[in-house]
């Protein structure tokens, strides 16, 4: 978040704000559900906002403090983790597609099958993370990336075995500086990796397989040791005035959900196809769900694939 | 009770950073969460026996003993060199070995990711000179290049420190006696220095068992090791009992041999930094 906002936000109110960051949903659930803290608002992704209602961790926002959530693309509402809109206010969101050198690569790139083709063998970096490559291989076999169903999982878990030979390496943070400097030709990879990679290196693009793929979002949530429930409504309704929801955006570089302040940001941004893809684009897109113990189970096919 | 006293500041800190640690991995080792609560279990035992987990667990100490072995082999004629009379400038050396050391490990192996790179450093020097490209990176020999250089130092130290204080007069007399060199270095100076030969072995071979984060960086994530493993289960599953029965059949490995190790040492050890 830019810091700018949150003085403006002080300012404004007379208050002063305590601003943590923590690396992982994880890191911050724990804080949070330990107690001892008492933020007011925590911006988690959708499936740990999930987790948290589920768990009855989160307050219900009244929106009707929030008048600015009328600047929302329709799109992000009513989304599964939070049916009723009752519990988080969409934030920053991207997606999970293949970023590639068009030096390398002269064909379409429209289907994840392209990480499978022969052709790219040893030229393909895969993400070290299972439900983004097991999601993947899920998505190109036609079924939900949140499959639980066993057969479902050891198709796609045969897919990624034959496609193992041709993959480079199995890298998360290292593939955008990979792709940059032309180690590569195909990586999957999140968008906003994406966009780093391509401020960096012109002759790399982004594309979303026509398979569809994975949309992740983080929301604005209050958790339920709030002491000024009012005061977090504030905070979230500031956050999408039109110009301070511009600022952030273009602070943080993601994607965000502001129908009014995206037309307020630059062009080379608006434009990046990896920020902010064409609405067809998002047709087949799926958000990931909290699978709970099912996590075993990918990581045990996780593990089958990388000892194969 | 006056050296007992003296003792309790290090007894607290042992207990609280040694002891409670391991309880909390045993206890989790030995347990399963269900949903009527936590279970006395060895269940996770059963599923380690399994054929993958069993294959990494293999992969692992293959790794290991390899790096061990050329870590052994390039280490101990270094040692011999350094401990001997006609090396002038074994300081500067001795310090050009521990200097590397003094850098953190993951920026050291960091370093090697870039100069290995299909269009590396090393790459474009032998493509000046129209030599053939060396593709390692993402390989096997990757992963074991990086262990050598990694914990090289942890072999070459404890050799030569003991073959440093080796007693010179027993090399003389050997040579009184009429013994030629080779004999000198299989009776003589090879048994003496073992001590240190040993404790360079167990001081490669643990870390180089159980790293994590060279088999991911220079491997690509495609040499799964035993560390990956249990790293994934705290980290990503957050099955931490599982990944404490694996942590506790590392730490078993682990002790058996050294055990193995110490026996091989015999009664007169010496020095080495164990």
């Amino acid at each position: 978040m830019d810091e700018s906002v949150i003085k403006m936000f002080e300012k404004e109110y007379g208050v002063r704000v305590v601003y943590d960051t923590f690396s992982t949903n994880e890191d911050m659930y724990t804080k949070i559900k330990s107690g001892g803290s008492n933020y007011d608002v925590a911006f988690p992704s959708d499936y740990m906002i999930k987790r948290m209602i589920d768990e009855d961790m989160l307050e219900k926002i009244n929106l009707d403090n929030i008048p600015n959530y009328k600047y929302i693309d329709q799109r992000f509402k009513n989304l599964e983790h939070d049916p009723n809109n009752e519990y988080s206010i969409p934030y920053m969101w991207g997606t999970v597609g293949i970023l590639y050198n068009t030096t390398m690569v002269d064909e379409p790139v429209d289907s994840w099958e392209i990480l499978w083709n022969p052709k790219y063998s040893k030229e393909i970096l895969m993400m070290d993370s299972q439900r983004d490559s097991i999601g993947i291989a899920l998505k190109l076999l036609g079924y939900s990336l949140n499959s639980t169903n066993p057969a479902e999982l050891e198709e796609a878990k045969t897919k990624l075995i034959e496609q193992k030979p041709l993959v480079l390496a199995y890298v998360v943070d290292e593939a955008k500086d990979k792709m940059v400097a032309g180690e590569a030709a195909l990586a999957l990879v999140w968008s906003g990796d994406a966009v780093y990679g391509m401020l960096e290196n012109p002759d790399l693009a982004y594309a979303i397989p026509n398979e569809g793929t994975n949309l992740w979002f983080d929301g604005a949530v209050i958790p339920k040791s709030t002491q000024n429930k009012e005061l977090a409504e504030a905070f979230i309704n500031f956050l999408n005035e039109p110009e301070i929801a511009r600022l952030n955006a273009e602070y943080t570089g993601y994607s965000i959900p502001h129908v009014e302040a995206r037309k307020l940001l630059p062009p080379e941004i608006v434009n990046n196809q990896a920020a902010y893809p064409e609405e067809h684009e998002l047709d087949n897109v799926e958000v990931f769900v909290h699978i709970g113990d099912m996590l075993k189970e990918y990581d045990r096919i996780w593990t089958e694939i990388k000892v194969h | 009770m006056k050296r007992n006293w003296a003792l309790t500041p290090y007894l607290i800190w042992m207990i609280i950073f040694i002891v409670v640690p391991l309880a909390l991995v045993v206890y989790y080792g030995i347990t399963v969460n269900t949903d009527s609560g936590v279970a006395f279990s060895l269940s996770n035992f059963k599923r380690f026996a399994e054929p993958i987990y069993l294959r990494v667990l293999w992969r692992s100490i293959k790794l290991a003993i390899i790096s061990t072995i050329i870590c052994l082999i390039i280490g101990y004629p270094v040692a011999m060199i350094l401990a001997g009379n006609s090396f002038k400038h074994k300081n500067v050396m001795v310090m050009l070995l521990v200097v590397p050391m003094w850098m953190n490990f993951l920026l050291r192996t960091y370093a090697w990711l870039t100069l290995l790179e299909k269009n590396g450093i090393i790459n474009s020097i032998l493509g000046k000179f129209g030599l053939p490209m060396l593709n390692i990176l993402y390989t096997e020999s990757a992963v074991i290049l990086g262990m050598v250089y990694n914990f090289l130092p942890f072999m070459i130290l404890p050799i030569y420190s003991v073959m440093s204080k080796m007693d010179y007069s027993l090399i003389e007399a050997a040579e009184d006696l009429g013994a030629n060199s080779l004999i000198v270095f299989r009776r003589v100076i090879f048994p003496l220095s073992l001590p240190g030969v040993v404790s360079g072995i167990t001081m490669v071979f643990m870390p180089a068992v159980t790293t994590f984060v060279i088999s991911r960086l220079l491997g690509g994530g495609q040499f799964t090791l035993i560390g990956n493993l249990i790293e994934q289960q705290f980290l990503y599953v957050g099955d931490w009992n599982f990944g404490s029965t694996m942590s506790l059949i590392m730490m078993v490995i682990i002790l058996i041999s050294m055990l193995f190790m110490n026996k091989a040492d015999g009664p007169e050890r010496s020095g080495g930094l164990w």
